[in-house]
């Protein structure tokens, strides 16, 4: 992975935001490495879209700072960003050509290499044919697409998306999950926010989790994984298996249909995945072992239980 | 700055690609010239009011009574009162009035002489047929009193008031007519215009916002720019408009209007023309009134018969002569400053409307208190300005107070203002749009942002002191 060892393209420092009633965001800290896709994760209310109006500049923090590759965030840094925000919208009543043009010379672009950009987007898409149409007479999903090419087409180095797959079919939503990260192959940084925390778990090296304007956790996926593993395997098989050994935690065990099993067990320090698996193979028809590996929304969950106690849980994971 | 640019061109091109914004450009001129000749035609058949005089006094005087422009005196026939009326009520087409002078009706009784009509008689025409007859009354008194009939033709005195402008160089002629009609034309232009592309502006603004593009739109631009944009591009949709609809009049009544009348009828229309005209005179003078205008100055005679409004008797005497008389210069200057700053000012609280409320349906309670100064400003003008004093204290005032300032001063501007007044005044418009441009920017940029939320006065009011 290449992220970790790259000077951020953006870091968050000590943020703090709050609106007339409450607090939006309380003493953040980020850093967003440069050329990953990076998971703002939380659930609903949690902040996140206030921090995206703070890096797009749409608001400004009450305090402290964010930084665009080491720069004091300034209006010069909107032709760097690109962002899609979570209520999608264009002009209803402008042709899709002349649409996207506006929105690319107002990020910086000039005329001419707006349109030839254009040209090439639409066509990759292939939705040339729509140039001339007006936005109101495209489907939903169409102008989805259209809606991401204008967030792509000043080919910024950050690219910031609002629950990017609501609202695409799964077919568009494939379409849209290629053009990213191949984006992220050309040098471009993504930032995924959402509730939904699956949808984006297996594509993102480094997450952020939000919760109740505060970061619970960051870091890279794959070390957040380790760091919350609990050297649990699950086992599958046939027979009938009963573990009585000083070593080995049965935490859950299931009987399934024609006499087969399903169980979660836990080694004790010191054993390996091999002796449990020496010891099942005496017993039982093994035809699954795997490593348990806890699920970002799992560890979410369990983060929250232990640096907030007093939130619901429930409430939170919904 | 360049981004603003952008959206200005934005917002001018696509009002101005519009289909309706070309048909309102070509159909208003149109409209205004073709009921114009259509009013014209109808008033052309349409000679002075008959007023049937029966005379039961045996004075003589039905025969004193001289006819004028407005008036045409005729004997009523039939033998009784009775039959008299009954005749009044049978004729076509019906006379205006019958005036009885009843039997013994002596010539000191200050009352005596009755005016019969089929419902009420319009007050001015009640006026002039007092005229006459006391005209009548005191020229039989007069040669009762033994003076001879050329005594009296040679003392009566018939004085044409002129009345001189000393603030124009020269004291030239002063024509109250045209000056009135001017007077008129603009500031209604002033109060459709404002109100018109103000409401545009809002709906502008709303549009963007349950489009839901704002987000992307601030992402990029500043909601103080993409409000100005926005403000500033529809104001050259207007002026564009108001160029086409300029040309357009100008076009169609030198060069359409005559074509299509036969030599006879040139007159009137030149006359009734002459409000749809003015406005184009009153701007376009400087450019067209060195040439000699054959339609409007060749009917002169003929335009006295139809020409009752003041702005048609204006015309009647020749328009671009009477507009002479006014300070053209400070009329045309005056107008676009005083216009383009009440549009903004006005415009930029319409912006804010339209950012703190979801669908246009909520913005009827907001809209109250922009609308209602800008509705009494010209009701209030006509009646203080037109039909009062121009230069008196309210008109003074309502001249120099940003809200109605653009409306009254526009109205006052033919008649002539005083330098100061408008320096003052002027000054004042630009301090009150910037006032309310700060004040609205400040509304906008949190109402564009909010969602889902029934806005109050209280919330808006507190929105003006968020910070960042």
């Amino acid at each position: 992975m290449l992220q970790s060892d790259q000077p951020p393209i953006l870091e968050a420092i000590h943020v703090r935001k709050a609106y007339a009633n409450h607090v939006a965001l309380e003493d953040l800290s980020l850093a967003i490495p440069e050329g990953s896709i990076f998971g703002l994760l939380g659930p609903n209310g949690a902040g996140k879209t206030s921090l995206i109006r703070i890096i797009t500049q749409i608001t400004g923090a009450d305090s402290g700072e964010i930084r665009f590759r080491g720069q004091r965030l300034n209006p010069s840094h909107a032709a760097e960003i690109g962002y899609l925000p979570e209520e999608r919208g264009l002009y209803k009543k402008m042709k899709v050509g002349e649409q996207l043009l506006y929105l690319a010379q107002l990020r910086g672009l000039s005329r001419a290499d707006a349109a030839q950009r254009i040209k090439q987007w639409l066509s990759r898409f292939e939705i040339k044919e729509w140039a001339n149409k007006n936005v109101e007479d495209l489907s939903k999903g169409m102008q989805q697409k259209v809606q991401f090419i204008a967030t792509v087409l000043h080919d910024p180095k950050l690219i910031i998306l609002d629950e990017p797959f609501s609202g695409f079919d799964p077919i568009n939503a494939n379409l849209v999950k290629d053009e990213i990260l191949e984006l992220r192959r050309q040098g471009a940084t993504i930032i995924f926010s959402t509730h939904r925390m699956e949808s984006v778990e297996e594509m993102c090296d480094s997450i952020a989790l939000i919760n109740r304007s505060r970061k619970v956790l960051d870091g890279p996926v794959s070390q957040i994984r380790n760091q919350f593993k609990t050297d649990t395997y699950e086992v599958e098989g046939k027979g009938k298996l009963v573990v009585y050994h000083p070593d080995f935690e049965v935490i859950e065990h299931q009987e399934r249909e024609n006499g087969f099993f399903y169980d979660r067990i836990k080694l004790h320090t010191g054993t390996t995945p091999n002796d449990l698996l020496r010891y099942l193979i005496t017993q039982v028809e093994i035809h699954a072992f795997r490593e348990r590996i806890p699920s970002i929304n799992e560890i979410f969950i369990q983060r929250v239980k232990e640096t907030m106690p007093e939130t619901l849980v429930e409430e939170m994971s919904q | 700055m360049d981004k603003i640019w952008l959206v200005i061109q934005r917002e001018y091109l696509t009002r101005v690609r519009k289909k309706s914004f070309l048909i309102l450009s070509l159909l208003a001129p149109l409209l205004l010239v073709g009921a114009s000749i259509l009013i014209a035609k109808i008033n052309a058949s349409d000679g002075p009011d008959t007023v049937l005089v029966r005379d039961e006094s045996g004075l003589g005087l039905s025969s004193r009574l001289v006819d004028t422009d407005e008036l045409r005196f005729a004997p009523a026939p039939g033998a009784t009162l009775a039959e008299t009326q009954a005749a009044y009520e049978k004729a076509k087409p019906q006379p205006a009035a019958l005036l009885v002078f009843p039997a013994g009706y002596a010539l000191d009784s200050a009352s005596g002489p009755r005016l019969l009509a089929k419902g009420n008689v319009p007050l001015n025409r009640q006026s002039n047929i007092r005229k006459a007859v006391n005209k009548a009354v005191s020229e039989l008194r007069l040669s009762r009193s033994g003076i001879k009939p050329e005594t009296i033709a040679g003392l009566r005195a018939d004085v044409q008031l002129t009345a001189i402008n000393l603030d124009e160089q020269g004291g030239k002629r002063n024509n109250v007519a045209a000056t009135t009609g001017v007077a008129y034309l603009l500031s209604i232009l002033v109060y459709f215009f404002i109100f018109i592309y103000g409401v545009q502006v809002m709906r502008g603004v709303s549009e963007e916002k349950s489009s839901r593009i704002m987000e992307v739109m601030i992402s990029s631009i500043k909601p103080f720019q993409l409000m100005m944009g926005k403000i500033l591009g529809i104001a050259g949709v207007v002026l564009t408009q108001f160029g086409l609809w300029l040309l357009l009049t100008w076009g169609v009544t030198t060069l359409v209007v005559p074509l299509l009348l036969e030599k006879g009828q040139r007159a009137p229309v030149a006359a009734t023309a002459a409000p749809a005209r003015a406005a184009a005179a009153g701007i376009a003078a400087s450019v067209e009134s060195e040439r000699p205008r054959p339609v409007a100055t060749g009917g002169s005679a003929l335009a006295e018969t139809a020409g009752q409004q003041a702005a048609q008797q204006a015309a009647s005497k020749g328009l671009f002569a009477a507009l002479d008389g006014l300070p053209i210069v400070t009329i045309i200057g005056g107008f676009l400053f005083f216009f383009f700053g009440g549009y903004l000012l006005y415009s930029a609280l319409f912006a804010a409307i339209g950012s703190a409320v979801d669908d246009q349906t909520d913005a009827q309670q907001f809209m109250l208190p922009v609308t209602i100064p800008l509705i009494l400003s010209y009701v209030v003008s006509i009646n203080v300005i037109i039909n009062g004093d121009p230069n008196g204290t309210l008109a003074f005032w309502l001249s120099i107070i940003p809200f109605t300032s653009p409306i009254a001063m526009v109205m006052r501007l033919p008649f002539g203002v005083p330098a100061w007044q408008l320096l003052l005044s002027g000054s004042l418009l630009v301090l009150g749009f910037l006032g309310t441009t700060w004040m609205a920017a400040r509304i906008y940029r949190v109402g564009i942002l909010m969602y889902g939320k029934k806005v109050t006065y209280k919330e808006l009011s507190k929105w003006m002191f968020y910070k960042g």
